[in-house]
């Protein structure tokens, strides 16, 4: 009955929102179920039998996350769930539509952990009823997240899958810990440099022509830097030692203003980087098969070839769902999903792809910018900067854009730890952009 | 701190609109050169769910089948390729494989063998429309299977290359190299098996019918006979028979074969150092007539360019300039000159036709599966780049040629080449290669001489099986001669 009593503006708006995100989330699951009947219909000739579980299905997920941001984080925003949940199906219809040309059966392993993400997003949201608690445990989760990242190091449950050790093996399950890692190193970066912002920022030597902080004040970076080092030599992982440095770095930045630490971070990137070139053989192999795959194309270029192939013969219009043969491309489900995308909905559909991820990146510094508390919004500054830089390490590896480092494309690729954490990276965001509407009322404009 | 989290996201936009741009990058402008590239098997594997056509030899109801497509029992292709007779036709089908794409025939003709020759464009718009399954066409090739086992067998385990043409239409009728290969083994889905037979077959599949050139030797004599002849020289004109020349500019001198004499010291006939392949007669001509004519008569053979013969072919080259040391070199064939063995049997085919070049292939037509022709490959006069006509020589000096050549099988140097009951007529040729190397031994020649039915050019890169003791007499002579026979119609 109490919220009757409160009819001002504010809930108002928080139910437009609401009914925002619901046409949108319905929107995107009319998409995704008509993707996954053009499939049927160009593998197998008809109308898959499972259209109607599957669409079923994606209906109750997106209705319970609907109703958990509904009524968990009012006023939200109302872009980002329903976005995350058109990739997420998008996703799980090309892994089903490999599943049909590979004759494996990997689509109904990714709905129990869509299932499971979903109910770690609704529990996000039920736990963290605002984000500043958060701000309160920062060294459980620095530690934990430390933890997390390291695990795979473990002798008997850490082990070793094409050359990274980024796994945990309990039993059967397969996870990657270093997913959930990198919110918690985020929510921990946020919490730190939140506190220690004036320090960090005040100026007090001069070296040269500029101005620079203590030679103390240096010493995170190193340590941040030592990490991504050690994540790179010991669990030989380019991709998630470039994230943790780079979303460290761009944190740093947002929270100091001092472009001095982002030069530092550069020189030591560049140090880091001709360091790991000349020790091992497996970074070189990688930057060499980025300049010229086709000279190793029976053997590590043979994978970003193929990527090329599939998406050259996608060309503008694509070839069609379900009628390319992106199953040729070793590892496409998970790193190379995209290129599956590129062959057979050609650029249209790779343009519309980016640009949901655009918009998601977009939605996410909007919440950051609108965050009254620092903590705030270095926390969707964060998680927003690692999804983006996520997307862009993992495209620009498939396009050849970049040297190839094995990421995941969030919300699309097989995995269930990637997905998982996605979908606490959006509750996160959600919560954060949630307090800030509930709080815009008395926040005074700058 | 709004204004940094506007900052890092501009970079990140940035990066976006890279990634954007590279990706129309890739799927625009790229595009066509990455999709048809030969090692993107998409368009392979697309092509696997249609019925290929298949390559076939011969005619009516005795037609040898080179390839053709076979259904699969199930998996992920339709058809597979299988070669019947894989090392025997493996250098004109090439293959068809998921790995390694195309070669050959295979490549070349694979428009008509997906059926997309420009005559069905009516009928697959029909298809298309009808929802009827395309089907490709049958590639009928001009080789005849007993001429192309005849140079099989006759070359036997040495290394080297037998091409035959027709004549009068420059049908190819045999295309033989030895070592050969399987294609069957690249057409297999066995990827692991693929590549283990790739990397051990690199010497086998080199065609060194047409993809190889070596030195002519004396069987380079005819061209310059050829140039002599259009020069105004008569085959009855005598040259001094000196034991060794020195071409000038130069203290090296050119020996016989042998460093004897080619006739007692004697003066000799043109006629007559052709039959006995005699150098110092031909070194000194070369000289005489100048190295301008020399590489112009190549080239109206066929030298120093390629052309569309329905397979791919290496140009055989001579220098275009030439001093007078490499001139002399070159007039007996050695030295910087290299030819191809189908370059050497189109410099008989042109003799044996009275001096016009017909245009060398191997497709003779293209059927759909009913039978009905689709295309009709008709003979046609090979216009070469930089001759105003198809013509090599002129009927009198192809005709003197002709005498000489046929000289050469009964009273000269390549008696071996003889076949009871047809008058066969050739030149021989035995190229030295390196100090202490075997020699590059030649036969190329026509025959029956009154009414050419094959023209032929039969090599040996490594002297066969008899090392540095080899000559083209010896060794390629008698291959020839048995090619023949399998050729001219009793």
């Amino acid at each position: 009955m109490s919220a009757v009593a409160v009819t001002t503006k504010a809930p108002a708006d928080a139910r437009r929102k609401a009914n925002s995100e619901l046409a949108l989330l319905i929107l995107a699951l009319l998409i995704t179920v008509g993707a996954y009947a053009l499939v049927g219909l160009a593998t197998t000739g008809v109308v898959p039998g499972g259209l109607a579980a599957y669409g079923g299905a994606m209906a109750a997920l997106g209705a319970a996350a609907h109703l958990a941001s509904r009524r968990l984080a009012s006023g939200a925003d109302p872009v980002l769930l329903p976005l995350a949940f058109l990739l997420n199906g998008l996703g799980l219809v090309m892994v089903r539509r490999l599943d049909f040309a590979e004759q494996t059966s990997q689509a109904p392993a990714q709905t129990i952990w869509t299932v499971v993400a979903i109910v770690v997003f609704i529990l996000t949201l039920a736990v963290v009823r605002d984000h500043r608690i958060l701000d309160n445990y920062r060294y459980i989760v620095g530690i934990g997240a430390l933890a997390f990242l390291l695990m795979p190091l473990l002798p008997g449950i850490g082990k070793e899958v094409n050359g990274a050790r980024i796994w945990l093996g309990l039993g059967g399950l397969s996870f990657q810990p270093g997913e959930v890692a990198k919110l918690g190193l985020v929510i921990f970066f946020a919490s730190y440099l939140a506190e220690k912002r004036a320090l960090l920022t005040v100026a007090t030597n001069r070296l040269g022509p500029l101005m620079v902080p203590p030679a103390r004040a240096f010493g995170p970076i190193l340590a941040v830097w030592g990490l991504s080092l050690s994540v790179l030599v010991f669990q030989k992982d380019l991709g998630l030692s470039l994230l943790v440095f780079g979303i460290f770095v761009a944190m740093l930045y947002v929270a100091t203003a001092r472009l001095t630490y982002v030069l530092l971070s550069l020189a030591l990137f560049g140090v880091g980087a001709f360091a790991a070139w000349t020790v091992f053989s497996h970074v070189q192999s990688r930057i060499l098969t980025w300049l010229d795959p086709w000279s190793v194309y029976e053997d590590a270029g043979y994978q970003v070839a193929q990527s090329l192939f599939a998406m050259a013969t996608g060309g503008i219009f694509g070839v069609g769902l379900g009628q390319g043969r992106p199953d040729i491309i070793p590892e496409v489900n998970t790193d190379f999903i995209f290129a599956a995308f590129g062959e057979e909905i050609g650029l249209l559909g790779t343009t519309a792809l980016l640009l949901c991820f655009f918009l998601f990146v977009g939605r996410g510094f909007s919440v950051a910018t609108r965050s009254p508390d620092d903590f705030g919004q270095l926390l969707a500054a964060g998680l927003t900067f690692l999804f983006g830089l996520q997307v862009f390490v993992i495209l620009g590896g498939v396009t050849q854009l970049l040297p190839l480092t094995g990421v995941t494309l969030p919300f699309m690729s097989y995995g269930g730890s990637s997905l998982l954490a996605n979908y606490a990276l959006v509750a996160l965001l959600l919560r954060v952009s949630a307090s800030s509407s509930s709080t815009s009322a008395g926040r005074a404009t700058p | 701190m709004t204004r940094q989290v506007r900052r890092v996201a501009i970079v990140l936009f940035l990066l976006f609109g890279a990634l954007f741009v590279n990706l129309n990058f890739l799927q625009v402008l790229r595009a066509d050169g990455l999709s048809n590239d030969t090692r993107n098997s998409r368009k392979i594997i697309a092509e696997y769910s249609i019925r290929r056509g298949s390559i076939v030899a011969g005619k009516g109801g005795d037609t040898t089948v080179l390839a053709e497509s076979v259904a699969t029992d199930g998996g992920r292709f339709e058809y597979r390729r299988r070669y019947p007779e894989p090392e025997l036709y493996a250098h004109v089908t090439g293959f068809y494989s998921l790995l390694y794409g195309r070669a050959g025939l295979e490549d070349t003709a694979n428009g008509f063998l997906v059926g997309d020759a420009p005559e069905q464009f009516a009928r697959n718009v029909g298809d298309l429309l009808t929802g009827r399954e395309p089907e490709g066409d049958d590639v009928v090739v001009t080789l005849r299977p007993e001429v192309q086992r005849a140079a099989r067998e006759a070359l036997g385990d040495r290394v080297g290359a037998v091409v035959a043409l027709a004549p009068q239409t420059g049908a190819v009728l045999a295309l033989w190299a030895n070592p050969s290969y399987d294609p069957n083994r690249l057409a297999t889905f066995d990827r692991a098996r693929a590549v283990r037979y790739w990397e051990r077959s690199e010497n086998e599949r080199r065609n060194r019918a047409l993809r190889e050139t070596y030195p002519p030797g004396s069987t380079f004599k005819v061209i310059t006979a050829a140039a002599a002849l259009e020069d105004g020289i008569d085959p009855d004109d005598t040259f001094d028979d000196p034991s060794g020349y020195t071409p000038p500019q130069t203290t090296a001198t050119i020996p016989n074969f042998g460093g004897g004499l080619c006739n007692g010291g004697s003066p000799i006939t043109l006629a007559r150092a052709f039959e006995v392949s005699c150098n110092t007669t031909f070194a000194q001509l070369g000289v005489d007539i100048g190295a301008a004519k020399l590489v112009e008569q190549a080239e109206a053979f066929g030298f120093n360019q390629t052309f569309d013969l329905g397979l791919p072919m290496a140009a055989s080259v001579i220098p275009s300039e030439l001093d007078p040391p490499s001139t002399a070199q070159s007039a007996i064939g050695q030295r910087d000159v290299r030819a191809t063995p189908l370059q050497m049997a189109m410099v008989s085919a042109a003799v044996a036709n009275d001096g016009v070049l017909m245009r060398p292939h191997v497709i003779a037509r293209v059927e759909d599966f009913a039978g009905r022709v689709v295309r009709q490959i008709t003979p046609s006069m090979l216009v070469l780049d930089g001759q105003d006509d198809a013509r090599a020589v002129s009927r009198e000096t192809a005709q003197a040629l002709q005498d000489m050549m046929l000289g050469v099988v009964t009273n000269g140097s390549g008696g071996a080449a003889a076949v009871p009951g047809v008058e066969v007529a050739g030149k021989t040729g035995t190229a030295q290669t390196a100090e202490g190397a075997n020699p590059t031994v030649w036969f190329t020649g026509f025959a029956p001489f009154d009414d050419p039915q094959v023209a032929v050019a039969v090599v040996l890169p490594d002297g066969g099986d008899v090392g540095s003791e080899a000559t083209g007499g010896a060794v390629a002579a008698p291959i020839a001669g048995k090619v023949i026979d399998a050729a001219v119609d009793e």
